[in-house]
């Protein structure tokens, strides 16, 4: 049964050192869920980014969250790189373990169906491959067109988060065709939810909803958050406020700046209040 | 008809979409992408153009591994990729410069290049910037290679690369590029300055075609504002008005 809860219930429930998985930009973004992860100061987090990272990825970073990084790169889009990743890298203060988009999307779909492994083409000759020591390459054991072929071993993220539009009170989740959220939900073993609203209609009962439903059964938690996604967009409900994003840009390249943009817009009561 | 420096290359790198099927562009590609849209309008959308993170022109309805397993069955005739770093090889680096992971310089990450080259039949690399920082002799970190050793399964790879200077063919026999034509203003030695490394170069090498003033029209017109919903900024800075029109579409 889905437990209904509030934003700050829902960061209580990612301990640290958990292997948090994250979605892209492009894809409902839990940045409320962000902001309490730092006021809650979640410590040691493994966080993988479905497959690339954003606003979300470099908040958690430099806010002293993140151990290590899996993505396949982390930026954010036009308003360039992101600061607090750029320097964590740089410095070695977090460990990146670069990956590649297709690879992190292989890798839970091994979860998904509980195998070890996923091969995937690709890969050979780059030293995103040299430096995995935990990716393996074969020659193709079923011989269907030879050659050395990568086993990529499944990635089990302890909590998957992310934002939707909405769930019904039965704790089933609206994600439309941001299917890579159902892979990283079906992958993990817990999956925290924040949405704009929860509705009492059944999201199965429709066909048409049901499609791009996930289902409670994979459901550990919701919380309701209005403009959960915020400063991201989310995708035919709110457009991403760029404005905001290209000034966190400016401020978080430096440590001050970035503690700064943090006291204004994580710590202070009226966004505590607003969550 | 003027015409920016941008738009240039946008009509450069349409010219060399013709005849392609399928063509799918990423995060970070607004030139591609405008060049793409552009060519669909000219083949009367016998092209088909997939903008994979945007919602327009993104026909993609099973998650971001969608496009991935696309090209991997052979999907997909063209990509494009980058580089901050690109070696006469084609071998590609997003990563960072220096001694990896003790980089000096950090840049996003590999995308989805370390597959892509190696499943799209046609990836076209493209770099504004043509500087011997950019055009080394050899990449700090390999995203991906741009060649491969027989036996390893490599039915795509580089085919050209197009900068802000020149346009290349590259061979993946010789794994060498060749210097097909020079912008207008620019001189072969000029390109070879700026290149860290060696390229075969073409008899009597042209100069590239100037931007048609008809697709410069339909670019400032129908494409700024389609350009627009994958990459507002880009939209709004290089096709002038057009982007104003461009709002995010409503709920669905």
């Amino acid at each position: 049964m889905t437990s209904h809860e509030t934003v700050e219930g829902l960061a209580a429930r990612v301990p640290d050192g958990a292997l948090l998985a994250i979605p892209p930009e492009y894809s409902f973004v839990p940045m409320a869920m962000v902001r309490a992860l730092i006021r809650r100061a979640v410590r040691d987090l493994h966080l993988l980014a479905v497959p690339t990272g954003g606003l979300a990825a470099d908040m958690l970073i430099g806010a002293g969250c993140v151990k290590t990084m899996e993505a396949a790169a982390v930026s954010l889009g036009e308003a360039g790189p992101a600061p607090r990743f750029t320097e964590a890298v740089t410095t070695g203060a977090v460990v990146m373990r670069d990956s590649t988009c297709p690879a992190v999307h292989s890798a839970l779909q091994a979860a998904e169906k509980g195998v070890p492994f996923m091969p995937l083409r690709g890969l050979i000759g780059s030293d995103v491959l040299k430096h995995r020591d935990d990716w393996t390459v074969v020659d193709d054991p079923l011989g269907e067109g030879g050659g050395p072929i990568v086993l990529l071993p499944a990635i089990r993220p302890d909590v998957a988060v992310f934002h939707s539009p909405r769930a019904d009170t039965g704790g089933n989740v609206w994600v439309g065709r941001r299917r890579e959220l159902v892979t990283m939900v079906h992958a993990a073993k817990t999956a925290l939810v924040t949405v704009e609203t929860v509705q009492e209609t059944d999201l199965l009962a429709d066909e048409a909803t049901a499609a791009g439903t996930l289902p409670a059964l994979y459901v550990t938690a919701i919380a309701e958050a209005r403009e959960g996604a915020w400063p991201l967009a989310l995708a035919g409900h709110y457009d991403a406020d760029a404005e905001h994003i290209r000034a966190y840009a400016r401020q978080a390249k430096t440590p001050d700046g970035f503690r700064g943009y943090l006291d204004r817009h994580v710590f202070a009561p009226a966004v505590q209040a607003a969550s | 008809m003027t015409r920016s420096a941008d738009e240039f290359l946008i009509c450069v790198i349409a010219r060399m979409l013709d005849g392609a099927g399928h063509v799918a562009v990423g995060a970070a590609s607004p030139i591609p992408g405008a060049a793409a849209l552009l060519m669909r309008e000219l083949t009367h959308g016998r092209l088909l153009v997939s903008m994979i993170h945007g919602r327009a022109n993104n026909p993609f309805t099973d998650g971001g591994r969608e496009v991935f397993d696309c090209a991997g069955q052979g999907r997909i005739d063209v990509f494009f990729l980058g580089g901050a770093q690109i070696d006469g090889e084609a071998n590609i680096n997003l990563v960072g410069t220096g001694d990896y992971p003790a980089v000096d310089t950090r840049f996003p990450g590999s995308f989805g290049s370390a597959y892509m080259y190696f499943v799209v039949p046609k990836v076209i690399l493209f770099r504004h910037e043509h500087t011997r920082r950019v055009f080394v002799p050899k990449v700090d970190f390999i995203s991906a290679p741009g060649v491969s050793p027989p036996g390893v399964y490599r039915p795509g790879g580089p085919k050209a690369l197009v900068t802000g200077l020149a346009v290349f063919s590259f061979d993946k026999d010789s794994a060498r590029f060749r210097l097909e034509s020079v912008h207008p203003g620019h001189t072969v030695e000029e390109v070879l300055d700026n290149t860290g490394f060696d390229v075969d170069v073409r008899e009597d090498v042209p100069t590239t075609p100037d931007a048609e003033p008809d697709r410069l029209a339909l670019l400032r017109s129908t494409i700024g504002a389609e350009v627009a919903d994958v990459y507002p900024d880009f939209a709004a800075r290089v096709l002038g008005a057009a982007a104003a029109g461009a709002e995010s579409p409503g709920a669905g």
